[in-house]
């Protein structure tokens, strides 16, 4: 058994709160799109390896942060594109046939990255130092913080732009009515194809945050995909705030179950997922923030 | 036509189907009948997915993961117990429909999207699981089979099961039980409301579904004399849904298709890209596939809507009769 100590556990929470900031800005990019069109994007995950390697080319010509944002743009540019030409079409039809149209999108796309940037490891530059600065005898390591402050500072940015803009404004009202918002004059399909880019954006930031630490490869997101899926659920599929406290807290929770439950170790932090979701379902279907909704016929 | 003149119609096909079966092996090569077997193993998986998405309308992303249960249960007993490899397969449908009945107990309350959450958890977490459960899986080390078989004895026995289950997902289909699970697909208010209890039948389905896994998965592991956890990764739980959905869902004949598209669709991608390509192309490498697969889904997916003319709506009009006909 590992002693206990608190700088330790201090260690963990933080390591864990940036992993958590991951999980939560790609579970919030699930939740973007599930409020507006109810549908749950499993190519998520794939759209966001696939930014990254776009960034891991574009970091070979330019340093790291004009990189970040020229990948940020070219993920909300290729975002509205995919929601225009995929997506549009299926508006109206049914689950099924949405869910294995994002399936398709996920084969596609990941198939795609492993073809233009070959399946082997590559290492991908972190924006922050990896070496520890001492808070009051706690030992933090630069990139834990950096990664916390980049999805924090992005998640803050996207609440003042829903609050504060008109578009913002917009695309709520989209997500509450559809229906009613045309009728008051928003561009309802535009909103729908802005949530898409803001979502691809929200992927690939969590896809370059995450990459340093796991390596770069077509199959990077996978499990990254699951946390986010049950951090989003945890929180409640339709609430934004609930994705970003669900993935903070499931960040924190899995690393402290890998240290301190010896029978979880490093190998079962997805089954930990995948118990997260079953439990949350199970027990409470609407998460700790989602609204409860009556079945129709 | 008269009823009887179709039905012996039908058995006379049935019968000529059933001797070019048969006969297939001996006029074709070795490995092309290695790969038939492969094709009759995930007709099997696909038959009963079918059951559960295509008739009871649940998606599960995690087909994959029930196979591994069936072929870990037969590499368990074959290797460490000595029975005989083929003997296993039955005990492995039902092991792994009793884990599919349990599973299907939290699913019964997961509608439509979060039960494709689940089960692609399931899907993506399974591997590691068996990785850490060494004691019984050998972890990434993997099991071994002994025994040695023929691909034309692997034929004979994937394909002898296959129709034997082919008859009796008809059987199921055909019966109350799977007007049942149709009524719970196409409305489970309106049906709960005619007193079908939808938590019931809906594991039942799953039961169902998870057994047929179990036997794809037992199979799979007596043709590759092997399983470890990477032999049952998320991708072939996608692709079943895929093959599942090119089939047609809710159609029994159509799933043949689906299993030969995605047994031979693969192996064939880079030759297939090739072709079509306009461009000089590397197409040797191991995305290939994965773009040709995904590319075929998302164009059917969207064309069938617009009622796309010919071949495509032929091959998918049962998908788009299910899939487009009724309210979301």
């Amino acid at each position: 058994m590992l002693a206990f100590t608190f700088s330790q556990l201090a260690q963990q929470v933080v390591s864990g709160l940036a992993s958590g900031g991951i999980y939560g800005s790609l579970a919030l990019a699930i939740v973007l799109i599930y409020r507006s069109t109810r549908v749950v994007n499993f190519a998520q995950g794939e759209m966001a390896t696939f930014t990254t390697f776009i960034a891991w080319s574009l970091m070979h010509h330019m340093s790291y942060w004009p990189a970040f944002v020229l990948t940020l743009l070219i993920a909300f540019g290729g975002g509205v594109a995919l929601e225009r030409v995929v997506i549009r079409p299926v508006e109206r039809a049914p689950v099924l046939s949405v869910v294995i149209l994002s399936i398709g999108l996920l084969i596609l796309v990941n198939g795609l990255s492993s073809w233009i940037w070959g399946s082997d490891v590559k290492s991908f530059p972190s924006a922050f130092s990896t070496r520890p600065i001492r808070v009051g005898g706690v030992a933090f390591s630069i990139q834990d913080l950096g990664v916390i402050g980049v999805s924090l500072g992005a998640v803050a940015l996207l609440a003042l732009f829903f609050r504060f803009t008109k578009v913002g404004l917009a695309m709520r009202a989209v997500a509450l009515n559809p229906g009613e918002s045309e009728l008051v004059g928003v561009r309802v399909g535009w909103m729908l194809a802005l949530g898409w880019g803001l979502a691809a954006a929200l992927g690939a930031l969590s896809g370059m945050m995450v990459a340093p630490s796991v390596f770069l490869e077509p199959n990077m997101m996978l499990s990254v995909l699951l946390y986010a899926f049950a951090a989003a659920v945890l929180g409640g599929l339709d609430s934004p705030l609930g994705a970003v406290v669900g993935g903070l807290t499931l960040g924190v929770v899995l690393n402290l179950a890998g240290t301190y439950v010896g029978f979880v170790g490093s190998e079962l932090r997805l089954a930990v997922g995948l118990a997260v979701i079953l439990a949350v379902l199970l027990v409470r279907p609407a998460g700790l923030f989602g609204r409860t909704v009556a079945r129709k016929v | 036509m008269s009823g009887r003149l179709a039905w012996s119609l039908r058995l006379a096909a049935v019968g000529v189907a059933a001797a070019v079966a048969a006969a297939l092996p001996f006029l074709t090569s070795d490995f092309l009948s290695f790969q038939l077997a492969r094709m009759g193993i995930f007709l099997i998986a696909i038959m009963g997915l079918n059951i559960l998405t295509g008739y009871t309308g649940q998606i599960s992303i995690g087909h994959g993961a029930f196979m591994s249960i069936g072929g870990y249960t037969t590499a368990v007993l074959a290797s460490q117990h000595g029975v005989a490899d083929y003997w296993t397969v039955p005990l492995a449908g039902l092991l792994t429909g009793l884990v599919g009945l349990a599973f299907g107990v939290p699913a019964l309350r997961l509608a439509g999207l979060y039960l494709a959450l689940a089960t692609f958890g399931v899907a993506v977490a399974t591997p590691s699981i068996e990785k850490r459960w060494e004691g019984l899986t050998k972890g990434s080390t993997g099991i071994s089979l002994l025994s040695f078989h023929s691909n034309h004895w692997l034929y004979g026995l994937t394909w002898a099961l296959a129709a034997g289950l082919f008859v009796l997902a008809w059987l199921i289909v055909r019966s109350r039980l799977g007007r049942t699970f149709k009524a719970l697909r196409d409305s489970e208010v309106a049906a709960s409301a005619m007193g079908v209890n939808p938590a019931f039948y809906k594991t039942l389905a799953f039961g169902i579904s998870a057994f047929y896994a179990g036997i794809a998965g037992a199979l799979y592991t007596i043709q590759n004399a092997y399983v470890s956890p990477d032999t049952f990764p998320i991708t072939l739980s996608l692709y079943l849904l895929i093959g599942a959905v090119i089939g047609g869902l809710g159609s029994m004949a159509g799933l043949l298709a689906g299993a030969a598209f995605v047994e031979f669709v693969p192996i064939h991608a880079s030759g297939i890209v090739a072709a079509i390509s306009p461009f000089d192309l590397n197409t040797k490498s191991a995305g290939v596939p994965s773009v040709l697969l995904g590319l075929v889904v998302v164009v059917l997916v969207l064309a069938l809507p617009d009622g796309a003319a010919g071949l495509l709506r032929r091959v998918g009009s049962p998908l788009t009769r299910r899939l487009y006909s009724r309210p979301p």
